[in-house]
């Protein structure tokens, strides 16, 4: 296969579009996504239908001013009419459900009715951004397609009203009640919102259609939740996330010789799922890995504790007490886990093995004394505040144990003045002993 | 007139209307109207699927594949909201929108390879195709309907409880996941048969309309389920009829419209829950509320020259409240026409006995409540709306029996011969 220049443009210029596009949504979709507003977002993206049969009736155009300018106007009613059906006892979903449904219903009439090659249902889904680079204008010495006129200019309008109404959207989206009080319509910056979410798909849909304007509008914003809990960073990630999925899905669509709308959506969510799986903070796998290491750190804890409460009954540090094997692994809870806490304690320099026996080194012992303090502290702490029984002491302080830091240590030490025995009149180890040295 | 053809895709679209109506109605109530949406979106890859591993148009076969998806898609969105921050609503519009994008790349492909004539088969499922409906076609969706209603008889009561309250039913040990579980597999079932002849796009309309309509009529759920099906039913009647008569009007479209329509109907014009209905009832409660201010007003002005009924100018009555002069002329009017008032002249009017009997009830719960709040101000949040109603129809009996007896003792009860007839409150 041999790239010709023309090629070439028509890469150039059919990513263009869809990133500027994908840029417009994304950036709108953060707001929708933050005030939990996806699906309104997904509503209004199929009920500005009939208002593009009207006016390509009219001008035999879809992308135009005053087209911007009534969908602008059917987003704000769809909003309206939602609503008002929900105040007429229609739960909310519902509401939504019927009115866009009913709208999209009239468009596809509508298109089906007027029977044309450029507006057919076909394009309603697919979009037409294959076509974008066929035809072309001169602007500025260069040959432009119009859609990237139009989708910049709407980037451009995007980005001014994100940037004038910065205070009083962010105020809105998270905390309208606040935002009422400061004297901020929340309602108006809702229609308002709602009016450039319409506008921007009704722009966007000539690209990639109906439906498939609601992947742009809330996947990429999505994923930049997943990434980052800063509004204008998360504004950025999606942009970025947009540029990925315009440029990735034109590659796959000319591999697979196929939709490029459809594939810059399945590209949006396979970035998404990226993001689902390894986002450092709120990614699948490094919830998995926290909850792994905890529970490897708890049960290693546990084993180590066990050990040295062996070592004290054998008559101290010096008396070389230690477990067995078995033993440790039902301190730990048994299993696979057990094993991995074994091993990861001993690679950590806190367990040795004599013969059959699991020993403490120094530092782990001083790790397990510390964690016992905590356990005897916490004991006392409960027998004096809570009351509760001599028997029941035991349980809540083994889950404690584990959370219970220096710092609470010695606030539990000073509250309780220092004490030497728990309140089963075992010693509570001190700090760190002297003789340690 | 009527073809055997016609009456197949008669039977068929509202058999299937019917059984939209039975499971959106649970769907609906469980307040998970949009995800039959995003099911529907999803079940496209799942056709697409079918058809490029067969290579041929194969009804069940496709079917198969979109049920497939179609939960593959519901399960996703449950994932993805248990194991992500992202709320519901954004997960329903990932998934839709995205399964949706994959399954017009496979559309793409398979338009590719095939010649035009299969290619149509698969257009025909974004927007459904009724005509081509065949015996076999009737056949499943009979067959699935039976199966949603048998399941739905079966679990009556297990839904009922999952749709109304399904964190109680948690609490009482039901297996609400299950349920749930059950009831998304029935609306899967559903959405999956509605494809042929609604369509992807649009064969959650026919989920969510007949429920939201049937809301309006009953407050039962046994009767919301008759209504919901018999409103499917019609929809699917009356959609078909059109769509087939009507050049290039696609079914699931004009079937959507029908719904909406009646939904909007129902919205409007049902009894008691209805728009209008709780617009006449709003207002006659209102008047109701007017009227009893005003002869409350009336009875207090009255009340030191009594029983002598002395004229009372009609500028006193406007200083005792917040009216304007043109709502007291319609108070006075529609009093006069009730024969609770008498006009003496232009300025001023008296009420007549029977006005005065009523202006006299109406203080004395007046007067009771303020005694009531008086002592007892810690309660106000307690009794809202308070002066409508009678006291004793809210307040504990002994506290009703201290209430009196404190505005006995503060003379204020309204005079006794005006009061004995009418209720047993002076005694």
């Amino acid at each position: 296969m041999s790239l010709t220049t023309s090629d070439f443009l028509a890469a150039w210029w059919t990513i263009a579009v869809g990133t500027l596009s994908n840029a417009s949504c994304a950036i709108l979709g953060c707001y929708l996504l933050l005030r939990r507003m996806s699906l309104l977002g997904d509503a209004i993206s199929h009920a500005i239908l009939p208002g593009i049969a009207i006016a390509f009736l009219l001008t035999g155009k879809i992308a135009s001013f005053p087209i911007f300018l009534g969908a602008m106007g059917i987003g704000v009613l769809t909003a309206f009419l939602t609503q008002l059906i929900h105040r007429g006892g229609v739960t909310e979903d519902a509401s939504l459900g019927v009115v866009f449904t009913s709208l999209f219903a009239i468009g596809v009439i509508m298109v089906s009715a007027i029977h044309s090659v450029d507006l057919d249902p076909g394009c309603v889904l697919y979009g037409l951004i294959d076509a974008v680079p066929l035809t072309t204008q001169p602007f500025l010495g260069f040959e432009v397609p119009p859609a990237v006129g139009t989708m910049g200019s709407v980037l451009i309008v995007v980005l001014l009203f994100v940037n004038i109404f910065w205070k009083e959207l962010k105020l809105v989206s998270f905390d309208p009640d606040l935002a009422t009080s400061m004297g901020i319509s929340a309602t108006l910056v809702h229609y308002l919102l709602m009016a450039m979410v319409a506008g921007v798909t009704v722009t966007s849909f000539e690209a990639v259609g109906a439906i498939l304007v609601v992947a742009m509008l809330i996947v990429p914003a999505a994923t930049a939740h997943l990434l980052t809990d800063r509004l204008w960073s998360m504004m950025l990630v999606a942009v970025g996330v947009g540029f990925l999925s315009s440029l990735f899905g034109y590659i796959g669509a000319l591999l697979l010789d196929t939709s490029v709308a459809g594939m810059m959506s399945v590209v949006a969510g396979l970035l998404f799922l990226l993001a689902v799986f390894f986002s450092p903070r709120y990614g699948v796998v490094s919830k998995v890995w926290h909850n792994l290491a905890l529970t490897l750190r708890i049960s290693g804890e546990d084993i180590i504790a066990t050990i040295y409460r062996a070592e004290e009954r054998a008559g101290g540090k010096t008396s070389g007490a230690g477990i067995g094997l078995g033993e440790s692994l039902r301190a730990a809870g048994g299993g696979i886990v057990g094993w991995l806490a074994v091993a990861g304690f001993w690679w950590q320099g806190l367990l040795d093995c004599r013969g059959s026996l699991l020993i403490l080194t120094p530092d782990g012992r001083r790790r397990a004394r510390s964690l016992v303090r905590s356990h005897r502290l916490w004991e006392l702490f409960l027998e004096e505040n809570v009351e509760l029984p001599l028997d029941h002491l035991h349980d809540p302080a083994e889950r404690v144990e584990h959370f219970i830091d220096r710092h609470l240590q010695e606030e539990l030490n000073d509250v309780l003045e220092s004490p030497r025995k728990d309140p089963h009149g075992r010693p509570i180890p001190p700090l760190d002993s002297m003789d340690e040295a | 007139m009527i073809t055997y053809n016609t009456l197949i895709v008669l039977l068929g679209t509202s058999l299937l209307g019917a059984n939209c109506g039975l499971v959106g109605s649970f769907a609906l109530l469980r307040r998970r109207a949009l995800i039959g949406d995003t099911l529907a979106h999803a079940t496209l890859p799942g056709l697409c699927l079918a058809f490029l591993l067969l290579g041929y148009r194969s009804l069940p076969a496709m079917l198969v594949g979109a049920f497939v998806t179609g939960v593959m898609g519901i399960v996703t969105v449950a994932l993805l909201r248990h194991w992500t921050r992202i709320k519901e609503d954004a997960c329903l519009g990932i998934v839709l929108s995205v399964f949706f994008g994959w399954g017009i790349v496979l559309i793409k492909l398979i338009q590719n390879e095939t010649t035009s004539g299969s290619k149509a088969g698969l257009d025909s499922y974004i927007f459904g195709k009724t005509a081509g409906m065949i015996a076999q076609d009737v056949m499943i969706i009979g067959g699935v309907s039976l199966f949603c209603l048998l399941v739905v008889m079966l679990l009556f009561k297990e839904f009922k409880l999952v749709a109304f309250d399904a964190s109680f039913a948690r609490a009482q040990g039901w297996p609400a996941v299950l349920l749930d579980l059950a009831l998304m597999g029935l609306v899967a079932l559903t959405v999956v048969i509605g494809l042929p002849a609604v369509g992807v796009v649009l064969i959650a309309a026919l989920l969510i309309m007949p429920g939201a309509a049937a809301r309006f009529w009953t407050e039962r759920l046994e009767s919301m389920l008759l209504v919901s099906a018999f409103v499917g039913f019609v929809v699917g009647l009356v959609g078909t009829s059109i769509s087939a008569r009507v050049d290039n009007a696609p079914a699931g479209p004009v079937l959507v419209l029908v719904g909406s329509s009646i939904f909007m109907l129902s919205m409007f014009f049902a009894p008691r829950r209805g728009l209008v209905a709780r617009l006449v009832a709003d207002r006659r409660s209102r008047l109701r509320l007017e009227n009893r201010r005003f002869l409350e007003v009336l009875f207090d002005l009255m009340e030191p020259a009594l029983p002598e009924r002395q004229p009372i100018a009609l500028a006193d009555v406007l200083d005792h409240r917040g009216w304007s002069s043109r709502d007291l002329g319609r108070l006075v009017d529609r009093a006069e026409k009730h024969g609770w008032v008498d006009r003496v002249d232009r300025e001023k009017l008296r009420a007549t006995e029977k006005g005065l009997r009523k202006g006299a009830r109406y203080a004395l719960s007046h007067r009771l409540w303020l005694t009531f709040l008086d002592e007892h101000p810690d309660q106000i949040a307690a009794y809202a709306n308070l002066s409508s109603t009678d006291p004793a129809e809210l307040l504990p009996a002994d506290l009703m029996e201290s209430v009196r007896g404190k505005l006995l003792a503060s003379g204020r009860w309204p005079s006794a011969d005006l009061l004995e007839t009418s209720e047993e409150l002076s005694r």
